[in-house]
């Protein structure tokens, strides 16, 4: 792993792999919406609703995936004080919380025509906003510092207490008797869906998995950029103060 | 104070550090009066807000007890570490030979034993004000006693993350309302357990395990927040 942990060669391998992940986000989504809007068939029950699953369910997965990934990520950066590892966690926090926010969008837009109600107050709903909220949280505490590093070092310790949050998402539908239905994809004795359902489904999953990663690049890429460039520009302003002191003039022209 | 000599256990050193936060309180008074001043006073503003209907108030009491009970306790959470974060204090706790590990499981004690403990002792009054039934006293009170624990200790955590953060008490909140939400749901069901007559017991157990869980947490999520917050 410390292979991968020097920016310059994070820079340059990310670059070379970066038009090859995106060109394969966008055929799958595109692939995989095809199958699941048209080819799959609609629900005998639910009618042309279950559709939303499709889209409902990989970001549901994705939110627990990316928590997973953003407290991994936290504990590299606590452990071996990466910076390449702390930015990494705290590019992950936003795209997570957006997954959660469609889950929870989605959700509701199936749960009015379906339960005949936006919300219920059940244990998996209810986990998945607290979910929401810790993302939330982990964003705000890392921007509330005035020192990047400390919050950043702040936001890994919340990130790994919040993991315990993930257990109670997973198994909320088996410990608690619910509206939302138990798992049925990812359970002893296989899955209980059809194939005409299951494969959309699964090649979603692929796609957001990998829309994610590509995303997680991007912001990964430009957050370096990007701190390469504040410290390029208080490089720029000692030696402006230098040269103003001396008398001098300025030798190149500063970024503005 | 002598606390910090290398001939003082680490047992003796504990009970000091809870003694000395103890005292504090006492001398600037009113830490734990004021809070339950809060709990009774909002408890009192539901009646205001929903109408004095005996039978409605009766059936959501326990969930406005607990909900109170909540944000008492996260008002009193920003200056359990704060005040010795800001005149140096903590810095010299965290030197001293018992470990910061216990040091914020000390202080957790001492903030529990000053805001949790007055909460427990004031809701079966406040139970009585909302007309809960009876067969609940027992199971809200109980509860309170196993549930302020937690909140004590897994707002500590949030209180030592936020340490010279902006904003510190409202991010405080965000932080620390989503992990109370366990306790405030167990500790609200396990009264309507023993109202109904399914019992409490169940609820009581998740929430002493709640509270032993939160133990090491704290202190290692605690402990590691002060630490590089004083680097």
């Amino acid at each position: 792993m410390n292979r991968f942990a020097n920016p310059t060669r994070f820079m340059r391998i990310s670059a070379a792999v970066l038009p090859a992940i995106g060109w394969l986000t966008a055929l799958l989504l595109v692939v995989g919406l095809v199958l699941a809007l048209f080819v799959a068939p609609p629900d005998y029950q639910q009618g042309e609703s279950v559709r939303i699953m499709f889209i409902h369910v990989p970001a549901a997965w994705m939110a627990l995936f990316v928590y997973a990934n953003l407290a991994l990520a936290s504990a590299a950066g606590l452990i071996w004080r990466h910076p390449l590892a702390e930015i990494a966690a705290q590019e992950a926090a936003p795209l997570g919380a957006a997954f959660t926010l469609v889950c929870l969008v989605t959700g509701s837009l199936w749960g009015q025509p379906m339960w005949g109600t936006w919300w219920v107050w059940d244990a998996r709903l209810t986990s998945v906003l607290v979910m929401f909220f810790l993302y939330l949280g982990y964003i705000a505490l890392v921007h509330a510092f005035d020192d990047p590093t400390r919050g950043a070092r702040a936001g890994a310790i919340l990130a790994m207490v919040g993991v315990v949050n993930l257990p109670i998402i997973k198994f909320s539908v088996d410990w608690w008797n619910t509206l939302h239905q138990p798992a049925s994809v990812f359970r002893l004795g296989g899955p209980t869906i059809v194939l005409s359902m299951l494969l959309p489904l699964l090649v979603m999953a692929i796609a957001f998995t990998i829309l994610f990663f590509w995303l997680w690049l991007v912001r990964i890429r430009s957050a370096i950029v990007a701190r390469k460039l504040r410290s390029l520009r208080l490089a720029g302003a000692d030696d402006f103060a230098q040269l103003d002191a001396s008398g001098g003039k300025p030798a190149g022209s500063y970024p503005s | 104070m002598a606390f910090a000599t290398q001939s003082v256990s680490l047992g003796r050193s504990f009970l000091l550090l809870v003694y000395r936060d103890l005292r504090l309180a006492m001398r600037q008074g009113g830490d734990a009066a004021m809070v339950v001043a809060f709990f009774v006073l909002t408890v009192i503003l539901f009646p205001f807000g929903v109408g004095p209907e005996p039978a409605l108030l009766a059936r959501i009491g326990s969930g406005i007890v607990w909900v109170t009970a909540l944000l008492a306790a996260l008002l009193s959470l920003d200056r359990l570490f704060l005040a010795d974060y800001e005149d140096g204090s903590l810095e010299a706790l965290a030197l001293q030979p018992l470990p910061l590990e216990l040091v914020v499981l000390a202080k957790c004690l001492a903030h529990w034993l000053v805001t949790g403990l007055p909460l427990a002792v004031t809701a079966p009054l406040l139970g009585l004000l909302l007309g809960i039934a009876p067969a609940g006293y027992g199971a809200l009170v109980l509860g309170m006693a196993l549930g302020t624990p937690s909140l004590s200790l897994i707002g500590a955590i949030g209180a030592a993350l936020t340490l010279g953060a902006r904003r510190g008490g409202v991010l405080l909140s965000l932080l620390v309302l989503p992990l109370y939400v366990p306790v405030l749901i167990l500790g609200a069901a396990a009264v309507e357990g023993a109202v109904s007559g399914l019992g409490a017991t169940p609820h009581l157990l998740v929430l002493a395990a709640i509270a032993l869980a939160a133990l090491p947490m704290t202190a290692l999520a605690g402990a590691a927040a002060i630490r590089q917050a004083l680097e």
